[in-house]
């Protein structure tokens, strides 16, 4: 059971990706983005990452991506124009099956044996857990990002404001 | 197997009930607004317009399914199901009452075995979270019907949705976390559990009575993001009608219009019953059962039998000489039926449940019948500058409150 709703979940993800890719309007692309979203809550899930779960939907496809579908609305982004497939278009494929392959070979000689990974057998992914990791032993890490982000935040402040005389 | 047919039945009397809620909620809207502004409402289908609903949903099903030439059809298409689906998925995190416990039944060949559940479709431990995270979801379906009708009014109504629903998201957020940081649970059941008890004997331990005065300022920062989270009046801007014609969903016909309208009382149902169950203590009674709190909803159901009854024999129109005391004679059943134990106590959570919940409802329909709608930039500037600061002090404060205690 475990096993089939990760076919289906990493399923449904993959195709969501290819399609972010391949389709020519930002609107659908977006959408297919936070398809992508959306499944990879339920993988977090089946692994047992509940709170990690529900962080992915409520900040990624909750906030971030509605935030890109607003701007994509208000900017009226029109479909893409595709120029002519040159070359590389075509020497593309190739390429990408080698780097999934090399991605797959050092996936299967670096990463623990598949057997290692067990559906529901992880139970430490809860709200407490999280919360308890997070304020002991990640303190650090925690607070230098949140230092991070606030000084994205001035930094968009800085560069969005309206020249004062 | 026996969990699989609990699970069905569960799923489909919590459906049948939603929906049926949700179509009555529109008649309680139409009326209550009338009465507010002196008119009498609907009434010409069925008594009192009881019949209102169903005509409404007739009429809506058999109205021309239009489709306007310039719309980007897959989006258009998809827009009102995104927006009913994440409408009505949060319901089934939501926990109506304590467990049901049914005993066997043998009735000849037919063996039932001995039913334990709770009133709930799901308890997770991850429950108010998931509220979050889904009803976020369901401003893709407001924001891509404005977008891809390809018409001005509804682009900026699904504009002003996405905005509107991203900025209070925040303060919404904040205002559910004080009283999460007292009760220490983010399962619904757990929540609720933690507010079981009475406080000097007669005060309840409900949220909004605990670490006074900040978890009721939460309460009422909750029900303002609330409202502007549902587009409801005073937050109303995505369907302003003055404005915008109908806003995102001008474009909408038919039954496509009538997923638009469900999703909005869906999602008011919801709100109401996450405000119910994180600050009104959810099925808990007002006061202790020692007291008489059981015997409340049939008392309330014999004042409204003797006043169908004094108002049927006086009646202001000639029709309700025959309509008002069969409804007398109704809520004399009901009062009856409630008042016996068996009945009652496994009922009286659920009842108590909703009738807080029903409360809430009845507070939406009131401020849209009170309150002029906001301007756009008081909207935002509202939401930044005078909620989001508001929701943090609180917020820092409760955890003061909770560290120090």
């Amino acid at each position: 059971m475990d096993a089939l709703l990760f076919m289906i979940f990493a399923a449904i993800a993959v195709v969501c990706a290819i399609n972010l890719v391949v389709q020519r309007h930002p609107i659908s692309s977006a959408l297919s983005l936070v398809g992508v979203m959306g499944a990879l809550a339920a993988l977090y899930l089946l692994l047992g990452g509940e709170f990690i779960a529900a962080a992915q939907l409520v900040v990624y496809a909750g906030a971030i991506m509605v935030l890109f579908v607003f701007v994509i609305m208000l900017l009226n982004a029109g479909t893409e124009a595709r120029g002519r497939r040159g070359w590389a278009h075509y020497a593309g494929v190739p390429l990408l099956l080698l780097l999934f392959g090399l991605i797959a070979c050092l996936i299967t000689r670096r990463m623990p044996a598949s057997e290692d990974v067990v559906f529901g057998q992880f139970t430490k992914g809860g709200p407490l857990d999280i919360g308890r990791a997070l304020f002991t032993t990640y303190l650090l890490p925690f607070e230098v990002t949140s230092v991070l982000i606030l000084v994205a935040i001035l930094g968009a402040i800085v560069l969005a404001r309206k020249e004062i005389d | 197997m026996t969990f699989f047919i609990v699970s069905i039945i569960k799923s489909a009397v919590v459906a049948f009930v939603l929906l049926t809620a949700l179509a009555y909620l529109q008649w309680a809207e139409r009326k209550v607004l009338a009465h507010i502004q002196l008119r009498v409402g609907p009434r010409r289908v069925g008594p009192h317009g009881l019949l209102q609903p169903l005509a409404d949903v007739i009429k809506l099903i058999t109205k021309e399914d239009m489709m306007p030439s310039h719309v980007d059809k897959f989006f258009w298409f998809l827009a009102p199901f995104i927006a009913v689906l994440f409408a009505l998925i949060p319901i089934a995190v939501i926990p109506f009452g304590t467990e049901l416990n049914l005993p066997a039944i043998d009735f000849g060949p037919v063996h039932i075995p001995a039913i334990q559940t709770a009133m709930q479709l799901t308890d997770i431990n991850i429950g108010v979270l998931f509220i979050l995270g889904i009803s976020g979801l369901g401003v893709y379906g407001v924001a891509l019907a404005g977008w891809s009708s390809n018409n001005k009014y509804s682009l900026l109504g699904g504009l002003r949705s996405s905005a509107q629903m991203i900025s209070y998201e925040l303060p919404m957020a904040l205002a559910i976390v004080a009283p999460l940081l007292v009760l220490n649970t983010l399962s619904f059941r757990g929540i609720v559990d933690g507010q079981s008890g009475f406080m000097l004997g007669f005060l309840p331990k409900w949220t909004i009575f605990q670490v006074f005065p900040f978890n009721l300022l939460s309460f009422i920062l909750f029900m303002i993001a609330a409202f502007a989270e549902t587009n409801r009046v005073p937050f109303d801007l995505p369907e302003a009608e003055n404005e915008l014609v109908a806003g995102f969903h001008t474009e909408y016909g038919s039954m496509k219009f009538a997923a638009f309208f469900m999703a909005e009382y869906c999602n008011m149902v919801t709100v109401s019953c996450v405000a119910t169950l994180l600050f009104l203590g959810g099925w808990h009674p007002p006061f202790p059962a020692e007291y008489g709190s059981n015997y409340v909803p049939s008392l309330v159901l014999i004042g409204a039998g003797i006043l169908s009854f004094l108002h049927g024999a006086n009646p202001a129109r000639p029709f309700d000489r025959i309509t008002l005391p069969v409804f007398g004679v109704v809520f004399f059943g009901l009062a009856g039926l409630i008042a016996i134990p068996a009945v009652a106590l496994p009922l009286m959570p659920v009842i108590w449940f909703s009738a807080k919940a029903c409360f809430i409802l009845f507070v939406y329909i009131w401020v849209r019948g009170t309150l002029p709608r906001f301007r756009y930039d008081q909207l935002m500037s509202f939401a930044w500058t005078f909620m989001f600061p508001i929701a943090i002090v609180n917020l820092f404060l409760t955890g003061l409150w909770v560290a120090l205690s």
